[in-house]
């Protein structure tokens, strides 16, 4: 599978995003810089953690006005697997690729921490290699994770099921409507989420929850 | 705009912190009146905070070479090789003024400076922790620091993307005028690629990257070099604010620099700006600089060049290039978004030449600027020594499980959970130990081996017996690597402490700086960085002496090592070491009995280095379950918290008087646990070893039972140990 991670100013956890993707395909990532016009032809862009733009404005709202995002767009229309991990979620809602938005967490402070997960639908190209209704390990890194959508999109993409991910068994860090954790776009070719899969895909991070996400991306491709 | 030709006045010369005898030796030095200008310049140079002059003989006593130091102090940070042709890079550093006035920035910016420090050496940072002392929670002031000072601290790593992966956070009254923030980093580079401040080549370039200079922090180092009193809302200019996300392209530009073989020198403006960074290049190289402040990108109109010199704006670095690459350096720093100017140039006069619109408004002799600053030897006073405490003369509590439960559930033992879920512990992928643990241990680049970080200090030993004090902090830091199985490579000291100019205060300065020094020979455990913060007092009152202590260790391989929770039940429990006796100074006699008394455990560094060897020996051949060093709160605490990180209880039998045996804090002891099975062969050669050990008992259950002592639930040890912190941060005030 080949795979390509943007990177932009005050991007941080681009490192642990290409060690994760290379480690599950066994290939290198290629790393596309903010500024380039075009994304080269592959099978997953991932938009990876950080604070781009150090967070100013609103968390992703600069970088979504990057130059790289027009094409990015563009591939997510013709069906591109698109996976935006914390700050690359708030990007893709900031982007208008994802409904709803991400606000600063209820308790106003970063937080990071195990949280537990539940694979609300096996039915898409991000969860096919997890159960349904399955419960996992993953941490989250972040100081504006408390998804937000109004009433009318929330009850949408509950009753389309994008869905994909919910904090589970109380563990909810950031006052998440609905719990919610990952989300897709109405394709199913875009999801966002806020905990990291790729820092829990190895033996040294405790665990190898993560890599289901990876794993059923490859399946799909 | 401040012109510079403003009258020197005594009350201006003493407001820029010079004493008389200081300013006589100015204007010896120059044979005129310095310029406003230079005197700022001179105040900036010859504080304590930059130029260490009450320090710096005692700090020529530390132990600093070892057969891996590739660089000890007097660079932005200490350089120690691990094999490999790589090499780790860190330094601890105080910013303890800025952070009790703002809290926030004073963290932040204490963060960004030691992340620059050690970027600046051409390493990528790895590793933070961060030793944090507050005052006693019910200071009014107390929470409101805790607050601000974390989420900052937090606020700087996270956007920088460095992970935390360990530290202290301690509370006392001692600390209620003055916080504590040292904040540590470390960083891996190229042991063949370090980069160094000493400017080198005539008639080069001198470049200014990185953020533009503002009106922040001017006269933040001169600040720090005073007590506090109650003009202190009014030093809140002097904080510098911090900016992470020009950090992080910042260090991603310097690293592409350095790639390039463009960087000849470099030296990061931290305290005292520019005005620092281009005398220490100068300096260090034996030439002069001559700057041109017309060139340096400012943020604000109408700035001085008293303003520019002094400024501490954050995110900035200065550079000697190779001109040839010049082109190739700016498109760098054009691609981050971050100013390049070349603001000056290198002479073989040995002056430090500063021009402004046309004027020369600075000529100075760099040396004595910089490395030829004045030096004190200051008077002192050894501290008085305290009587030793009997066991016997010591109460024991009313309910041992109720003192349990206090010990692990009051400010200074509860969890600091609430602390460093604020921090960002897991980016980059390679945290293998985070922190809650004896040390905090990463991977290093992705390959097999492993670093273990850890920080350290008791103040209340050192407060009672300076030396045994220091030889402690050194002591329990090896301990701490030692106790998660890697080698202790070199450590850094950050030393803070009252008013140096009282012979007492100074006292304990020297008396600990005796044993850090002893500790460190003894131990081969070599002082490679570091940092002095001395005037921490505020009307009169010190805090508490605090040397701060960082350790790096290294683990051959990351997955071989030991952690400080029990593994599973059945397990025995040994203690290597000895068994708990001394009572004096100890947090049960502090926080049960409510007396801060007695002499501190005295620290046989002989037999620390065998015991510590044993364990390691151990733990590399993979032979215990679980292992914590035993410390503040002694084995009842150890204990608890090996039960409480696992969710597994315990059942012992303790000797002697039970107070003693079980919150005793005699040095140079470790829980280990070990599969029945391997018992006898463990017991075996730890004897053989010629170390102490006793089986005290099994693991299981769910209770911590000390047999006809206590029982006590490890779910009620838990949620005490859980809750204060939470608890306390969000209590009505």
């Amino acid at each position: 599978m080949k795979t390509a991670v943007i990177i932009f100013p005050g991007s941080n956890r681009d490192r642990d995003m290409f060690a994760a993707l290379e480690l599950i395909t066994g290939s290198r990532p290629q790393s596309i810089w903010h500024g380039e016009a075009t994304l080269p032809d592959v099978d997953l862009v991932v938009v990876p953690g950080g604070f781009s733009y150090g967070d100013y404005l609103r968390s992703g709202a600069i970088a979504a006005r990057s130059p790289i995002l027009k094409d990015l767009v563009s591939k997510a229309e013709k069906g591109v697997t698109v996976l935006g991990v914390c700050n690359g979620f708030q990007i893709l809602t900031e982007a208008g690729l994802l409904p709803g938005a991400l606000m600063r967490n209820a308790g106003l402070n970063f937080v990071c921490k195990e949280v537990l997960l539940e694979t609300v639908t096996d039915a898409t190209r991000f969860s096919g290699k997890f159960q349904k209704g399955q419960v996992w390990r993953c941490p989250v890194a972040h100081h504006d994770g408390n998804y937000f959508a109004d009433a009318e999109t929330l009850k949408s993409i509950e009753d389309n099921g994008q869905v994909v991910f919910r904090y589970a068994d109380g563990t909810n860090p950031n006052g998440s409507l609905n719990n919610i954790a990952g989300v897709m776009n109405a394709k199913g070719n875009v999801l966002g989420m806020m905990p990291h899969p790729e820092n829990l895909v190895e033996p040294l991070h405790g665990g190898l929850d993560g890599r289901l996400i990876f794993e059923s991306i490859l399946a799909a491709a | 705009m401040i012109p510079n030709t403003i009258q020197i006045t005594p009350e201006l010369i003493e407001s820029h912190g010079l004493k008389p005898d200081e300013y006589a030796r100015i204007l010896d030095l120059i044979g005129r009146e310095p310029t406003f200008t230079e005197l700022g310049i001179f105040s900036a140079m010859w504080n304590e905070h930059c130029s260490y002059k009450s320090s710096k003989k005692w700090l020529k006593t530390l132990p600093t070479e070892g057969p891996r130091v590739l660089q000890g102090p007097g660079e932005n940070a200490g350089v120690v090789d691990i094999g490999d042709g790589e090499a780790v890079v860190f330094k601890m550093e105080s910013h303890n003024h800025p952070s009790y006035i703002e809290p926030y920035q004073g963290a932040a910016t204490g963060v960004g400076g030691i992340l620059r420090d050690v970027f600046t050496m051409g390493a990528r940072p790895v590793a933070a922790m961060n030793a944090l002392r507050f005052g006693e929670p019910d200071h009014p002031r107390t929470r409101h620091l805790v607050s601000g000072v974390v989420a900052g601290v937090g606020g700087y790593g996270n956007s920088f993307g460095v992970p935390t992966v360990g530290g202290e956070v301690e509370f006392h009254a001692r600390y209620n005028g003055n916080c504590l923030v040292n904040a540590f980093a470390a960083g891996l580079a190229k042991s063949d690629s370090i980069f160094l401040s000493k400017a080198e080549g005539v008639g080069l370039p001198v470049v200014y990257l990185g953020a533009k200079t503002g009106r922040d922090g001017v006269g933040g180092a001169t600040m720090a070099s005073a007590e506090f009193d109650e003009t202190i809302e009014e030093k809140r200019p002097t904080v510098q604010v911090g900016d992470p996300f020009t950090e992080k392209c910042l260090l991603e530009a310097c690293l592409e620099l350095m790639e390039t073989g463009a960087v000849i020198a470099i030296q990061d403006m931290g305290a005292a700006g520019l005005t620092c960074s281009a005398v220490e290049m100068g300096a260090k190289g034996d030439l002069g600089i001559e700057l041109d402040l017309d060139s340096v990108p400012v943020r604000e109109e109408h700035m001085t060049a008293y303003e520019m010199m002094l400024s501490e704006s954050q995110e900035r670095m200065l550079m000697v290039l190779r001109p040839e690459l010049e082109g190739e350096a700016k498109a760098i720093f054009k691609k981050w978004g971050l100013d390049f100017a070349i603001v000056g140039v290198t002479t073989d006069t040995l002056r430090f030449v500063v021009k402004h619109q046309g004027e020369v408004v600075a000529d100075l002799p760099i040396k004595e600027l910089g490395d030829e600053a004045p030096e004190y030897d200051r008077p002192w006073v050894e501290s008085e020594k305290r009587p030793v405490l009997k066991a016997a003369d010591i109460a024991e509590p009313a309910d041992y499980a109720e003192a349990l439960r206090t010990l692990v559930g009051n400010a200074n033992g509860s969890s600091r959970r609430w602390v460093y879920e604020q921090y960002d512990t897991l980016i980059q992928g390679n945290s293998a130990a985070t922190p809650g643990g004896d040390s905090g241990v990463i991977r290093v680049n992705g390959g097999r081996k492993g670093l273990a970080f850890t920080v350290d200090v008791t103040p209340r030993y050192c407060e009672a017996d300076p030396f045994e004090g220091g030889k402690q902090a050194v002591a329990e830091v090896w301990r701490n690597l030692t106790a998660v199985g890697s080698e202790p490579l070199a450590a850094t000291d950050n030393l803070n402490f009252g008013n140096p100019e009282k012979p007492e205060i100074m006292g304990q300065f020297v008396g600990c700086i005796k044993g850090i020094g002893e500790a460190c020979r003894e131990l081969s455990f070599p002082i490679v960085s570091g940092n002095v913060s001395l005037y921490n007092e505020t009307h009169g009152q010190a805090i508490l002496p605090t040397p701060a202590i960082g350790g790096v260790g290294l683990l051959p391989d990351v997955n071989v090592r030991a952690k400080a929770a029990f593994e599973g039940e059945g397990d025995a429990i040994l203690v290597i070491g000895g068994k708990g006796t001394h009572l004096g100074a100890s947090q049960y006699l502090a926080d049960v009995l409510g007396r801060e008394e007695g002499a501190p455990p005295p620290v046989d560094l002989s037999l620390e280095k065998r015991n510590g060897q044993l364990i390691r020996q151990f733990i590399g051949a993979g032979r215990l379950t679980a292992v914590h060093d035993i410390s503040s709160g002694g084995l009842g605490v150890a204990l608890a918290e090996m039960a409480m990180s696992s969710g597994i209880g315990a059942t012992v039998k303790v000797k002697g008087p039970a107070h003693a045996a079980l919150f005793g804090e005699d040095q140079g002891r470790y829980v280990v646990t070990v599969p029945q099975d391997r018992v006898d062969a463990i017991i075996e050669d730890t004897l053989d070893a010629g170390v102490d050990v006793d089986n005290i008992g099994t693991t299981g259950g769910k209770d911590l039972t000390v047999e006809g002592i206590l029982t006590i639930s490890v779910e009620t040890l838990r949620e005490a140990h859980e809750n204060w912190f939470p608890n306390y941060m969000t209590a009505k005030r």
